[in-house]
C-alpha cells in the first residue's frame, strides 16, 4: 500500500488507513508536541535515515505508529536476526549506519547475533528497542528481558533512556558513536511509556562525550619512523584490512604501494579496498588465503598493517608469524595496539589520513628482486581447482567473477563457499565485499545482500551462500519477495556443513558428526511457494547461461540452487595454530595432525 | 602512606597488585562495562572504590586494584580507556601518589585480652569506635600493606568481622589524578 510519499511498506494497514495525516511528515504541526516515539523517528529523519529494518511487538507499537507517517521505508522482516544483517549489509555497502526497530523481551534478544556481527567487523548499526514500561523494569513483566544487560559485550555503546528529554541527545549521540572512528552498533533501549510521553527537547546539533577520542592523524614523530623502516625495507609488504576500506583509503593506498613499489595483501574483509586485479594486489592472505600471498608475508621483511588487526586467521601460528620483519601498524583504535602482538611503530589514525601523510615521505623501496621472487610465487602457485567430477564451487565463482561479478557487490555466509568466493571472486571495488569476518555468522550473507540492495539499488548485488547458512535466514525470502528486492542468491548447495566437514575429514578421521544435512529442501520450489524466480544449476556447462540469465532478471529476487561436488574441500589451507610456512597448497595423501588453534 | 604508589603483590597468585584510576561519567551501567572489561579476560577485582567528584556531579572516579601480568594489564587499561563513558583510566604503579585504605574490625576482646589488643591498635594509630563487654570495633587508617600487618597482628584474638574500603588514591601535586 502506498502512502501519500508513494512509498510503499510491507506492512499491510489495516487499521488507520483513513486517518488524517499531517503534512510535513512526522514533524509538529499546530503546536502539537511530538511524543517520544515521534521524536526519535524525528531523530532518524535528520540523520538522513532512508531506510529501517524491523519487526513490531507490544512495546514497540509508538515506534511503529511514528514510521507510519515518516518518509523513512519500513522494511518489515521475518525474524530480528534478519533486521540486523539487513542494516549491516546497507551499511557495509553505503558506509552509512543501518537501523534497526525491534520490539522488547525475545524481539530484542534476537539481535544479539546480529550485534556481535557488526562488533566484531565494526559496522555502524542502530538498533532501537522498545521496552517494557518504566514502572515495570525489573519485575519480570511480560516480554521483558534486560536488554541493555544482554548486550553490553556485544555493543560499541548503549543507552537505557528513562528521561523522554533525553531522546534527542542520545539519538545524536548514538549516531555519532556507531559511525565515527572505529564504528560499530549502538544500542537504544526505549521503555514504551517514554515513547508515549510528550517530549518537548528540542534538537541536538552537537555531541559533548568528554570519554570519547578519535585520533585523526597519526604523530608526525611517529609518521617518521615508519618512513625511515620503510625506507630501509627490502621486501615490504602492505597487509589491508577493514580499517582501510572504512576510511576510502584504496586510492592513497594504491599511489602508496606504487611509490613504495610493494605488494598487497588484503584480509578476508580488505577485499576492495585495492583491487585485487590490480598487478600488485595478491589478493587474500591467511588461512584459505592464496599461496603466494602467504608467501609473501611469510617472506617479507617489513609488514604494514593498515586497518588490521592480526586476526588468529592471517597470523596462523603467532610466535613464528613474521618474526623478523619490522611491523607497522595503523589503526584508529589504540587498544589494537599491542592486543595480539608488539609493532616497532604505531600509526593511531584514520587509515586513508595515515596514509596520504605518509605519502611524502617515502619514496621507491629497493625491492626490484623482491617483485621478481613474488611474481615468481604468484606464477607457481596459482589458485586451481580440478576441471573435472562434476559441478564444482570455484567453477561457478570463477565463472561469476568473469561475467561481472567482480564488480558487483558481492555478500557471503561463512564456510567453504566463503572462502572460494573470496579466492575466485576479485573484489575490485571498496565496500563491494560484504561478509562475516570476525564473528563468522552463519546466515549473514542474504538478508545482508537485501539491505546492501536497498542501499545500493543501481548495484547488481549477489548472495553468496551455502545450503547451511541459508537455511537460518531464509524466512527473509518473503520480505525480498514482497519488496520486490532484486538480490540473486547463490546456493553452493553440497549437502553439508562443508568446512567442518572438511575439518572432520583432514583430522579427525573423517568421522562426520553432525555434518550431513540430510532433509535440505529443494530450494527451487521452496523459492518458487515465495514467488520467486528460481533456476536449478547441476551441470558446468551450463554454469555461464544459468549466471547470465540471473544477472538479467532484476524483476526481483531470485534463487540459484547449484547442486555442486558434496566433498570438495578449500585448499590452501593453514591448519588453525599452524605456521604459514605450514601451509597445505595440495590436498593431503596422509592424515594430518589434529590443529592446535581455536577453530 | 607512601610517595609511590605500592607495587604489593597478591597473596593468592604473588603477581603485583596494580592501581588503577578511572575517571568515568556517572551513567548508569558504566560500573558493570568497567568491570566487564576485567570479567572477559577472568580477571579478579581485588577491590573497587567509587566517588563522585565532588566539583562536577556529571563525573564519578573509581580506584580499582587487580593483579595481573603487566602486558595484559596494560591492554585491559586500554579496553576501559576506550568505553564511551570513560574519560581516563590510568595505572598509578610507580607514579608519585597519595594512597591509603580504610579498615573496620570487629574482634573479641574480653578483659583478659584488652590491654594487649589497644596497645597494638595504638602502635597502629587505630581508633577504638565500638567497645561492648566482650568486643571491640577498631578503626585503622593507611596503607595497605600496614592494615594486612595490623589484621595479621589480631587475628588470633578472634577476628568476628572485616570490612575494607579498598585502596583510594590520588596523585600528588596540582593536577588532577
Amino acid at each position: 500500500m502506498a502512502n501519500k510519499n508513494g512509498k510503499k511498506t510491507t506492512t499491510s494497514r489495516k487499521t488507520g488507513g483513513n486517518a488524517p495525516k499531517a503534512a510535513g511528515s512526522t514533524a509538529q504541526s499546530g503546536g502539537k508536541i511530538a511524543s517520544g516515539g515521534e521524536k526519535v523517528v524525528q531523530c532518524l529523519e535528520r540523520e538522513g535515515v532512508e531506510v529501517v529494518f524491523g519487526l513490531p511487538g507490544g512495546a514497540a507499537i509508538p515506534l511503529f505508529d511514528a514510521l507510519y507517517e515518516s518518509k523513512i521505508k519500513l522494511i518489515l522482516t521475518r525474524h530480528e536476526q534478519g533486521a540486523t544483517h539487513m542494516a549491516d549489509g546497507y551499511a557495509r555497502a553505503t558506509g552509512k549506519p543501518g537501523v534497526v526497530v525491534v520490539t522488547s523481551g525475545p524481539g530484542a534478544t534476537n539481535t544479539v547475533t546480529g550485534l556481535l556481527t557488526a562488533l566484531s567487523d565494526s559496522v555502524p548499526m542502530i538498533v532501537l528497542c522498545g521496552q517494557v514500561i518504566r514502572p515495570m523494569l525489573g519485575k519480570d513483566g511480560f516480554q521483558e528481558a534486560d536488554v541493555t544487560g544482554i548486550t553490553y559485550a556485544a555493543v560499541k555503546h548503549s543507552f537505557l533512556v528513562k528521561n523522554v528529554e533525553d531522546i534527542p541527545r542520545v539519538l545524536k549521540e548514538a549516531f555519532f558513536i556507531a559511525s565515527s572512528g572505529r564504528p560499530g552498533p549502538v544500542l537504544i533501549d526505549l521503555p514504551k511509556d517514554v515513547l508515549a510521553s510528550p517530549c518537548a527537547a528540542p534538537f541536538v546539533d552537537k555531541v559533548e562525550l568528554p570519554g570519547y577520542h578519535v585520533p585523526e592523524h597519526a604523530d608526525p614523530a611517529a609518521l617518521k619512523q615508519a618512513a625511515a623502516f620503510l625506507a630501509k625495507a627490502r621486501k615490504p609488504i602492505l597487509l589491508v584490512g577493514h580499517g582501510a576500506v572504512l576510511s576510502n583509503a584504496g586510492k592513497a593506498l594504491l599511489k602508496f604501494a606504487e611509490k613504495l613499489n610493494t605488494p598487497v595483501v588484503n584480509t578476508l574483509l580488505g577485499k576492495g579496498a585495492v583491487p585485487e586485479d590490480h598487478p600488485l594486489n595478491l589478493g587474500m592472505l591467511g588461512m584459505h588465503g592464496t599461496a603466494y600471498a602467504n608467501k609473501a608475508v611469510d617472506g617479507c621483511d617489513l609488514i604494514m598493517s593498515i586497518g588490521s588487526r592480526w586476526d588468529d586467521r592471517i597470523t596462523g601460528k603467532l610466535s613464528v608469524f613474521c618474526k623478523d620483519a619490522v611491523k607497522i601498524h595503523v589503526d584508529i583504535d589504540i587498544a589494537e595496539f599491542g592486543k595480539v602482538l608488539r609493532p616497532d611503530v604505531c600509526l593511531a589514525g584514520d587509515a586513508r589520513l595515515v596514509i596520504e601523510d605518509l605519502l611524502p615521505l617515502v619514496g621507491r623501496c629497493d625491492s626490484d628482486e623482491w617483485m621478481d621472487q613474488v611474481g615468481t610465487w604468484r606464477e607457481q602457485f596459482p589458485l586451481h581447482y580440478p576441471k573435472k567430477g562434476g559441478l564444482r564451487a570455484q567453477h561457478i565463482l570463477d565463472r561469476l567473477d568473469q561475467l561481472g561479478g567482480r564488480d558487483s557487490i558481492i555478500t557471503t555466509d561463512v564456510g567453504q563457499h566463503q572462502m572460494w568466493a573470496a579466492q575466485f571472486l576479485r573484489t575490485t571495488k571498496n565496500h563491494h565485499w560484504l561478509s562475516s569476518g570476525g564473528a563468522g555468522t552463519m546466515g549473514f550473507g542474504f538478508p545482508a545482500a537485501i539491505g546492501a540492495k536497498l542501499g545500493c539499488p543501481d548495484k547488481p548485488v549477489w548472495a553468496v551462500v551455502g545450503d547451511g547458512g541459508f537455511q537460518m535466514t531464509l524466512c527473509e525470502l518473503a520480505t525480498a519477495a514482497v519488496n520486490k528486492i532484486a538480490v540473486k542468491v547463490l546456493i553452493i548447495n553440497n549437502h553439508f556443513l562443508g568446512m567442518v566437514r572438511q575439518w572432520q575429514e583432514l583430522f579427525y578421521e573423517n568421522r562426520l558428526s553432525g555434518t550431513d544435512l540430510e532433509g535440505n529442501p529443494d530450494f527451487v520450489a521452496l523459492a518458487e511457494a515465495y514467488g520467486i524466480k528460481a533456476f536449478h544449476l547441476r551441470r558446468a556447462a551450463d554454469v555461464d547461461k544459468v549466471l547470465e540469465t540471473a544477472m538479467q532478471y532484476n524483476e526481483g529476487p531470485c534463487v540459484i540452487d547449484a547442486e555442486v561436488v558434496k566433498e570438495d574441500n578449500v585448499f590452501p589451507m593453514i591448519p588453525a595454530g599452524a605456521a604459514l610456512c605450514d601451509m597445505i597448497i595440495e590436498p593431503p595423501k596422509a592424515a594430518l595432525e589434529k590443529p592446535t588453534g581455536s577453530t | 602512606m607512601s610517595s609511590l604508589a605500592t607495587v604489593a603483590s597478591n597473596p593468592t597468585s604473588n603477581l603485583p597488585l596494580h592501581t588503577i584510576s578511572v575517571l568515568v561519567r556517572n551513567q548508569p551501567g558504566v560500573l558493570v562495562r568497567v568491570a566487564l572489561v576485567f570479567a572477559r579476560r577472568g580477571y579478579n577485582i581485588e577491590s573497587l572504590v567509587v566517588s563522585a567528584d565532588p566539583a562536577n556531579a556529571e563525573f564519578s572516579r573509581m580506584t580499582i586494584t587487580c593483579s595481573g601480568d603487566p602486558e595484559t594489564l596494560e591492554q585491559i587499561i586500554k579496553q576501559v580507556a576506550k568505553l564511551v563513558d570513560v574519560v581516563r583510566a590510568i595505572d598509578h604503579t610507580g607514579q608519585a601518589v597519595v594512597e591509603t585504605e580504610i579498615a573496620l574490625i570487629k574482634i573479641k576482646a574480653d578483659l583478659t585480652e584488652r590491654t594487649e589488643i589497644l596497645q597494638s591498635a595504638e602502635h597502629y594509630k587505630a581508633k577504638v569506635v565500638d567497645c561492648s563487654a566482650s568486643s571491640l570495633v577498631l578503626r585503622v587508617t593507611g596503607a595497605s600493606e600496614k592494615l594486612d600487618s595490623f589484621i595479621t597482628l589480631l587475628r588470633p584474638f578472634g577476628l568476628v568481622e572485616l570490612v575494607r574500603s579498598g585502596k583510594i588514591l590520588m596523585t600528588r601535586g596540582p593536577e588532577a589524578t
